[in-house]
């Protein structure tokens, strides 16, 4: 078993596999304490569709364009992606109290309108021959994580340190805001703006993990660690430092599992999110007892 | 001089006022306290004098060297606290947040700031527990000190002591009069009236009748009279 491992990790696809996907889980963990505790868990469910929406349209203005290489596709479409899970996240995350369709609604309807559109769109317009393969692979996150190359890898390592440095930066003001956001606002912090930045930064990650686990499953990423954390841990700080190193060791489990054993990578690791979840539930469970 | 004018402030939601033409003013070591029945914007108002909303027409004066992001707040218990898992350090710490304005990090004299108000709320040797698993009024000191972190001139309590059990509630009013007694200001809304007329120096009763005054006067006053009864018949039942 181990010689396979040791065996795949000489190739380069194999490493840029593993940077992505640890780089990815780290950052999706981060704000997980927060979107679970702000009742946002299925943000990234929402945003992830919308993602695949956004995903459909620039295939097509691709393929009108008429590049028919994967590769620039996959590149050009980050451009028209990104922007708009930026804004759906930013209209969901900052409306979401105060408009006459509450924050779950709400996503559930962008979450679902987004995934027709989507399949609608590609169905109408694709070129590919492969549509329903193509399909699969955004919602249940493709082997593309095996098929990374260098730029790719660049581009996630430059938006990942982007993400962790923003979220150290702004962690006391994200935790006065998720505790008690009106004792922010009435001490005059600019709980709307750390609002829309913690909406951004969402709305990031989840572009990013879509590669790793596809657009299905990009909530799990999220949810599972935090969850996991806040069985055992009692802090703001415990929780996210654990939340992150679980994420982490899951998403690296998840992987050479799915190496050695040619599973789907995506599904691979939220399943291994899930026994870990388990195993922490249990622990806090016995802990909580003595 | 005056910390905190109201005048003529109408309040509400969406053109329908809840209260209109109200006039008040709170003095430097005042203890006001806001009653009146559910419903009649007790809490509009505390988010107006908080800023959190506009007032409908009337203005809003703080003067005497209170800056409008000078009011410590204790807001009821939202959902989302009941499940967070938060060290009470942490919680306390977050009062320091209008200090370190665009820093990322608390600096050693606000890190010195919250130990002092641990101690001066009795808290000290909780400051490592988990928020969540700490009984009702302990939560309230915790969050008291946290306010006391963002000012020591005025306080805004949203009704404290509800959920305390009765030696908790006695506790608690003790400790908010003596924060008053240090020369905090202190507007509280409360449901309870005899404890409002035992500790508090003012009375804000909304509602259909608006009475703003001392205590004395407002015992004084018909208005005063009916509810104090009417409660007070209301209890022996």
């Amino acid at each position: 078993m181990l010689d396979t491992l040791s065996y795949y990790l000489n190739f380069n696809f194999v490493r840029y596999a593993i940077i992505v996907g640890v780089l990815i889980s780290l950052c999706s963990s981060l704000l997980g304490v927060t979107l679970v505790l702000k009742r946002f868990s299925f943000i990234g469910d929402g945003l992830s569709h919308v993602a695949f929406g956004a995903m459909a349209i620039a295939s097509i203005i691709n393929a009108s364009l008429g590049s028919d290489s994967t590769r620039t596709t996959s590149q050009n479409s980050m451009i028209i992606v990104l922007p708009i899970t930026i804004i759906s996240a930013v209209l969901l995350l900052w409306t979401g109290q105060n408009t006459k369709i509450k924050g779950d609604a709400a996503i559930a309807m962008i979450s679902v309108g987004a995934l027709a559109i989507g399949y609608l769109l590609m169905n109408i317009f694709s070129t590919s021959t492969n549509l329903s393969g193509d399909v699969c692979s955004t919602l249940f996150g493709s082997t593309s994580i095996l098929t990374l190359r260098a730029s790719e890898v660049w581009l996630c390592i430059i938006l990942s340190i982007v993400v962790v440095a923003a979220f150290v930066y702004f962690y006391n003001k994200i935790f006065a805001v998720t505790f008690d956001e009106s004792f922010a606002k009435a001490v005059g912090t600019k709980a709307n703006a750390y609002n829309f930045i913690i909406a951004v930064i969402i709305a990031v990650i989840i572009v990013l993990a879509m590669n790793l686990v596809g657009s299905l499953l990009v909530t799990a990423l999220i949810i599972f660690p935090a969850l996991s954390a806040m069985r055992i841990f009692k802090s703001f700080l415990s929780v996210t430092i654990c939340a992150a190193v679980f994420s982490v060791v899951c998403a690296l489990l998840g992987i050479f599992l799915s190496i050695i054993y040619g599973t789907p990578v995506g599904s691979t690791i939220v399943a291994v999110d899930m026994a870990g979840f388990f195993i922490f539930a249990i622990a806090g469970k016995i802990g909580g007892k003595s | 001089m005056s910390e905190l004018i109201c005048k003529d402030l109408t309040l509400g939601y969406e053109n329908s006022a809840l209260i209109e033409n109200l006039n008040f003013h709170v003095n430097k070591g005042d203890y006001l306290c806001i009653v009146g029945e559910n419903g009649t914007g007790k809490s509009t108002l505390m988010r107006t004098i908080l800023r959190l909303q506009k007032p409908m027409s009337g203005t809003i004066e703080y003067s005497d060297g209170l800056k409008s992001n000078e009011i410590g707040y204790l807001p009821q218990q939202t959902l989302v606290q009941r499940d967070f898992p938060a060290s009470v350090k942490e919680v306390v710490l977050s009062g320091c947040q209008a200090k370190i304005g665009a820093r990322p990090f608390y600096s050693k004299e606000e890190k010195a700031l919250a130990k002092k108000n641990m101690e001066r709320m009795g808290i000290t040797d909780l400051s490592k527990r988990c928020y969540r698993e700490l009984s009702g009024g302990q939560q309230q000191r915790v969050l008291l000190a946290r306010a006391l972190c963002a000012t020591e001139k005025m306080l805004l309590l949203d009704e404290p002591v509800s959920g305390l059990d009765p030696k908790v509630t006695i506790d608690m009013y003790k400790l908010i009069k003596q924060l008053n007694d240090e020369g905090i200001s202190i507007i509280m809304i409360s449901h309870d009236i005899y404890s409002a007329v035992k500790y508090a120096s003012h009375i804000l009763h909304i509602g259909s009748d608006t009475f703003f005054g001392t205590v004395k006067e407002y015992k004084k006053t018909k208005l005063g009279k009916l509810y104090l009864d009417e409660k007070g018949g209301n209890e022996n039942a």
